[in-house]
């Protein structure tokens, strides 16, 4: 359900200090189209239609758009949700101080101001952020919006005893009053040091150490306002104070809700939302196959999980040009790999893991995470093309029918002194079958090269902090290969890496999702990137990283992720957004 | 013609087994006021007939033939419907075991009152007041209170009188009893007998008492009908059959008759053997295996099936032996065993 | 009978306490002898980004560092007198009966099966009112014509019907009378419309989930049925029915289905209970926002609170149903005495 996996409480102890980006230019951003249809559109239904452009754009206004959900929100409210889908929907309720731009392709992955009139304007240290906010943005209720509510807002989602579902950029990076636990139980407690509002436009965020990304958590919910006298704590997600186009009618938590247009929200004030529907049905806990039957057949318009249709659906679907023309496949920015770990011996040599590499059946590999439009595209590197640096590289290609190159995992094999192969073992996460059938497929091809593997399926509870991910028990019980995966918060390079393949976030404790690389030459490339300033500059850097652990063999890649989507029917302006990984809520509109 | 004749009757059950004799050629006539006894044990067809002079196999598996004629009218060629309007008013019956014969759910009142309104379009009240009257004839005491007491509510002697106020709440002019005396202790089944023979006198209506206890019809009987295997074996008055009975089976029954003049303790003299299959008959007499005579008939009992003879005054006896034979074994051998004790 | 019902409803209440304690046993006693410590149970609830200081806040908040004894206490004592709960600016008052707070949701349990026991009472009356008439019906005119070809072929669905699942039966409804065919019998899914808003609405949101839960039930129900005629047309007192003249339709409907209803009152009264803790399968097929949904959303996300809300709720209409059902047993019944 979740599909965007945490960035990680120490990502943030990691974060070094950014000079001012780039993209964080003050007063650079373009406001986009409003009301305005983007060029290269198009209303004829057809496979991946909406993937880099808008699919039957229009203007038009009225009617109510359908959306279920097989399962339910963590959270309404902007403290206390963490779901990729989640973050995408609540901008028709709530406007924080920047957000991804609603535009299809790679316009998608840019930062434009909302709440805000520009992006975050950095001291010179990059430690002090500034934002103003839009004249004339009001509450649900009529009252204007102020600094203040922003600075609750961000305030409470710091109470996770209250707000466990959220993230803790905003904990881990604000220069918070020691002990400090959120408005509630520190109540009183002055915390102009973290935040400031020296009026009520200007919001000031201190760090306590210096981020050049900031921008990317001031789009997170949590910098939604939250005016406080209408704060109840936990029971504020069964009437979440809208300040964007809709709020909330009716909320009945775990059935569904209904928004209606808020007359309070101002156009004008707003570049980025059309709020074409007249409101939205939310049906929540829905039968999934249900679901995507209702989306076929016309009563549902929007699924809103927006992980992909499911296995019945499938085969039905892709066999059915009528109705795969209604569908988009998108690559999403999501890495299943396997970590070759270089503490278990022979894979200590550079030779036995490229072997590997060589051997590996990467069709086989596809096809245990479901094949080509479930399971994902055959990876060649590590970056998914979705993230600003990803190159086309393949440094070991598998054989001219991607099934394994035998001859050149043979010759890695004699250049590592084990002719004849060796053995080790393979560790997987035992509640997942995809993983289950990516260990027996890499059995079987690396077995073609006298690699003999054995399956160790451990409890996916665990499996990084007691098992796989805890190096001295890796080392001690030869887990040589480790089935992994990871996926971004959002579409950047360090988000995605840093985790992945900083060797400085493995902890003899165990927990962490980097399992194998250990390459100072790529922590230094890591801080290099953190440091560059110029974007230009620094996505080619994600790309030598990537080419760098490829060349290490530390890991080898399996699939990007992918997963198919089902456009509504008469819904328009769908378009998939690569920050979301889904197709964006926020433009669409009814026939 | 009699109120009551019987013509040949036989009724058959098709089973996967084969076919079923249950009543193989019955005939008997029974006039107003009378009252006949047929004798039988279990599965020898009595309660069968019973059931066919009711038509209660009609809409069933039964096949029917023979004639029944009841008051001038013919009964198994006439319709289902026209039978039903005759039961319950012009023909009732009283069923053994008076607790599994009323229905549990409803008060005794309730099912006297439903069979006399099925029958005479009165309203509910009149109905109830007939139904207090008629438990007040049959002997139950308080009996606008127990009117709404329930079958199990009663002792039961009282459920019998109730079934049989049920039975006579519409003036039945043919009444069948089955066994009505069979489910009671001693005591009771002689008050119930001569409730029985109180209101057949009062009601002048011929009566059937279907049992396997000859002692039952003993006391009131005017002619007994002993059956076996389905057929009649002999036919006489209850004078004939208690006094010069000529069948060996009738003796069995006699032997094995518990009486309240005889002495608890003594054995009964059981007839040995069990009743005949229905479906595969003995060949020749249906009694024959049973039958401590068997081999004093010349050979004929296992090949011949005897017939049904008048050995005098309307005395009939199914039986392969010599009349004088029979006679002789009664007087020598089988009564002075009876009545040696 | 008075005290007879005082006494019932005392071991009612001692009954719906056992079972409290049964699942409050299995959900905190089996884990815990398997090993599992308080944090690790409350780390379930702290979302994806707590670390072992914020999992620790949030057992001792939770209570599980308490002994066993003490936490039932707490949460027996909430049902009784109500209790405290501080999520968020004030506190929060839950008043009795209050079942607790969902460790996920951090809202109370009360009010969410308030408003989902309509939706499943709706679902079982419905079907209920159909599947006995179906059922019933057919299992009156099998057992009349028994071995006929309606018997045959009445018998084979209901033995159907009872062997096929209900996302079985379920689906294969929702795909032939639903999503968006022009005969759609059923609105979409998890559209529940109350029946005082709009009762035409109500029925509609609800025939389809009504006919399959019905299917399930009817098809037992006309086999009880046939079965329980067959043998009360060949007790005596059927013949003696017959025999005072009655019609066949009296005897049938009057004396015969009365016998052979009292033990299906007998079931129906309990699968009526028992359903009224949610028809599992059939809420999730239909994605009808009922109890039993919620009760296996509240399992799979182990939300304690909330299991413990649906097996009271489902345990309370269980040993409601069975006084009812003797209840009613001793009207229909007079030989049945209650004491």
């Amino acid at each position: 359900m979740k599909r965007k996996t945490t960035l990680g409480v120490t990502a943030l102890g990691a974060v070094l200090a950014l000079g001012l980006s780039a993209c964080g230019g003050g007063g650079a951003a373009t406001p986009s189209q409003s009301g305005s249809a983007p060029a290269g559109g198009g209303a004829k239904a057809e496979f991946n239609a909406a993937l880099t452009q808008v699919f039957n754009p229009s203007d038009k206004k009225g009617g109510i758009l359908k959306f279920a959900n097989a399962g339910d929100w963590d959270s309404l409210d902007p403290a206390d949700t963490y779901y990729g889908y989640s973050w995408n929907f609540i901008r028709l309720y709530g406007r924080s101080l920047v957000m991804f731009k609603p535009a299809p392709g790679k316009e998608s992955t840019q930062l434009v101001p909302d709440l805000a009139e520009t992006l975050g304007v950095p001291s010179d240290d990059a430690k002090t952020w500034t934002y103003k906010l839009r004249a004339g943005v009001k509450f649900e209720d009529g009252t204007p919006i102020t600094s203040k509510d922003v600075k609750y807002g961000v305030l409470r989602s710091l109470d996770k005893e209250v707000f466990p579902d959220g993230y803790t950029y905003f904990n881990d990076t604000l220069d918070l009053p020691k002990d400090y636990k959120g408005p509630y139980k520190s109540k009183g407690v002055n915390t102009d040091k973290a935040i400031e509002t020296p009026d009520d436009q200007t919001i000031v965020f201190h760090l306590k150490q210096a981020y050049s990304g900031f921008d990317y958590f001031a789009q997170l919910p949590a910098t939604i306002p939250v005016p406080e006298a209408k704060d109840t704590g936990a029971k504020y997600k069964e009437h979440v104070i809208s300040s964007g186009p809709y709020k909330f009618d009716k909320n009945e938590i775990g059935k569904g809700f209904n928004l209606v247009r808020n007359d309070q929200w101002d156009a004008a004030s707003d570049p980025n939302r059309k709020a074409l529907p007249d409101g939205y049905e939310v049906t929540t806990n829905v039968n999934a196959d249900d679901i995507d039957n209702r989306l076929l057949s016309g009563d549902l318009h929007v699924d809103i999980a927006g992980t992909g249709a499911q296995p019945a659906t499938l085969g039905r679907v892709l066999t059915d040009p009528a109705l795969k023309a209604n569908t988009d496949n998108p690559t999403i920015t999501r890495l299943w790999y396997t970590s070759i770990n270089g503490n278990v011996k022979p894979l200590d040599n550079l030779d036995c893991r490229k072997a590997v590499e060589y051997a590996a059946d990467k069709v086989a590999y596809q096809t245990a995470y479901g094949g080509e439009f479930s399971g994902g595209q055959i990876a060649t590197s590590l970056l998914p093309p979705g993230i600003p640096g990803h190159q086309d590289i393949n440094p070991y290609p598998a054989g001219a029918d991607n099934h394994g190159d035998v001859t050149k995992a043979k010759e890695a094999l004699t250049a590592c002194g084990q002719p004849n192969g060796f053995e080790t073992n393979i560790s997987y996460r035992a509640e997942r079958p995809k993983e289950k059938a990516t260990a027996e497929a890499l059995q079987q091809s690396l077995a073609k090269v006298g690699i003999k593997l054995t399956l160790k399926p451990f409890p996916q509870a665990d499996y990084f902090a007691l098992y796989a991910g805890k190096p001295g028990y890796a080392k001690d019980n030869k887990l040589g290969l480790a089935v992994n995966g990871w996926g971004a918060d959002w579409p950047d390079g360090y988000g995605f890496l840093q985790q992945m393949v900083d060797s400085r976030v493995i902890r003899e404790t165990g927990g962490s999702s980097n399992i194998s690389v250990r390459d100072p030459e790529v922590d230094k490339l890591l801080d290099q990137a953190s440091l560059e300033t110029d974007v230009a500059k620094r996505e080619p850097i994600w790309g030598q990283i990537d080419q760098k652990v490829m060349d290490d063999a530390y890991i080898l890649p399996g699939i990007w992720a992918k997963s198919l989507l089902i456009r509504g029917k008469g819904v328009t302006n769908v378009f998939y957004s690569e920050a979301t990984g889904m197709y964006d809520y926020l433009s669409m509109g009814l026939q | 013609m009699s109120f009551l004749e019987l013509n040949d009757l036989r009724v058959h059950f098709p089973t996967d087994d084969g076919l079923v004799k249950s009543v193989d050629g019955l005939t008997f006539k029974l006039e107003r006021g009378k009252t006949l006894g047929i004798v039988g044990e279990s599965g020898s067809g009595k309660s069968v007939t019973s059931l066919a002079i009711l038509g209660l196999h009609k809409g069933g598996r039964a096949m029917i033939s023979g004639e029944i004629w009841l008051d001038g009218e013919e009964l198994v060629s006439a319709s289902a419907e026209h039978v039903r309007t005759l039961r319950g008013k012009k023909m009732a019956m009283i069923f053994q075991d008076p607790l599994s014969a009323m229905h549990p759910y409803y008060t005794v009142g309730a099912q006297i009152v439903e069979a006399y309104r099925i029958h005479h379009h009165v309203s509910k009240a009149v109905a109830r007041k007939h139904a207090i009257d008629m438990l007040g004839r049959v002997g139950i005491p308080q009996p606008e209170r127990r009117i709404d007491s329930y079958p199990h509510e009663f002792s039961g002697g009282m459920r019998q009188r109730a079934m049989i106020a049920m039975a006579l709440s519409c003036d039945p002019e043919l009444l069948i009893a089955d066994e009505p005396t069979t489910a009671l202790d001693v005591t009771v089944q002689a008050q119930i007998l001569d409730l029985m023979r109180d209101l057949q006198q009062e009601f002048n209506s011929a009566l059937i008492i279907i049992t396997h206890d000859l002692g039952v019809v003993a006391e009131l009987s005017d002619d007994i009908l002993v059956m076996y295997g389905g057929k009649c074996i002999e036919y006489g008055t209850a004078e004939d059959i208690f006094e010069r009975p000529e069948h060996p089976y009738t003796w069995g029954l006699l032997g094995s008759m518990p009486r309240l003049d005889r002495a608890r303790t003594e054995r009964l003299m059981p007839i040995k053997g069990t009743p005949p299959s229905l479906i595969n008959v003995p060949s020749g007499c249906a009694f024959h295996p049973r039958c401590a005579f068997e081999g004093r008939t010349g050979g004929k009992a296992n090949t011949q099936v005897p017939e049904l003879l008048e050995t005098e005054g309307g005395h009939l006896v199914r039986c392969h032996l010599p009349r004088e034979e029979r006679r002789a074994i009664w007087e020598n051998e089988i009564k002075p065993n009876l009545e040696s004790v | 009978m008075v005290t007879y019902i005082i006494r019932r409803l005392i071991w009612g209440v001692v009954m719906l306490a056992i079972v409290s304690m049964t699942t409050f046993a299995i959900f905190f006693l089996v884990p815990r002898l398997a090993g599992a410590t308080s944090d690790s149970l409350a780390a379930r609830y702290v979302g994806r980004t707590a670390n072992a200081e914020q999992v620790k806040i949030a057992a001792e908040r939770l209570g599980f560092n308490d002994p066993l004894i003490v936490q039932y206490g707490r949460f027996a004592k909430g049902i009784v007198v109500g209790a405290d709960y501080n999520y968020g600016p004030g506190v929060e008052r839950c008043p009795a009966p209050c079942l607790g707070y969902s460790f996920l949701t951090r809202l109370p349990v009360w009010p969410d099966l308030l408003t989902r026991l309509p939706v499943t009472i709706s679902l079982a009356l419905g079907a209920a009112v159909i599947w006995l008439i179906a059922g019933v019906a057919t299992g009156v005119v099998s057992a009349l014509r028994r071995g006929s070809f309606f018997d045959r072929a009445s018998m084979s669905i209901a033995l159907a019907g009872v062997s096929l699942p209900i996302f079985f039966t379920g689906i294969v409804s929702l795909v032939l009378f639903s999503y968006g065919r022009p005969f759609a019998i059923t609105a979409p899914g998890g559209s529940f419309t109350p029946f005082f808003t709009n009762p035409v609405q109500w029925a509609y949101s609800l025939l389809l989930p009504w006919i399959t839960l019905a299917f399930l039930y009817a098809a037992g129900y006309a086999r009880l049925t046939r079965s329980g005629m067959l043998e009360t047309m060949n007790e005596d007192y059927i013949r003696t029915a017959r025999a005072k003249g009655l019609t066949e339709r009296v005897v049938v409907f009057k004396h015969g289905l009365r016998g052979a209803l009292t033990p299906i009152l007998t079931i129906f009264g309990l699968d009526l209970g028992l359903l009224m803790g949610g028809a599992v399968l059939t809420e999730s097929t239909f994605s009808l926002p009922g109890i039993g949904k919620y009760a296996i959303d509240a399992i799979t996300s182990q939300d304690l609170p909330k299991v413990m809300g649906v097996v009271l709720v489902t345990a309370f209409f269980v040993v409601l149903a069975n006084l009812v059902v003797d209840l009613l047993y001793a009207v229909v019944d007079p030989r049945v005495r209650l004491t």
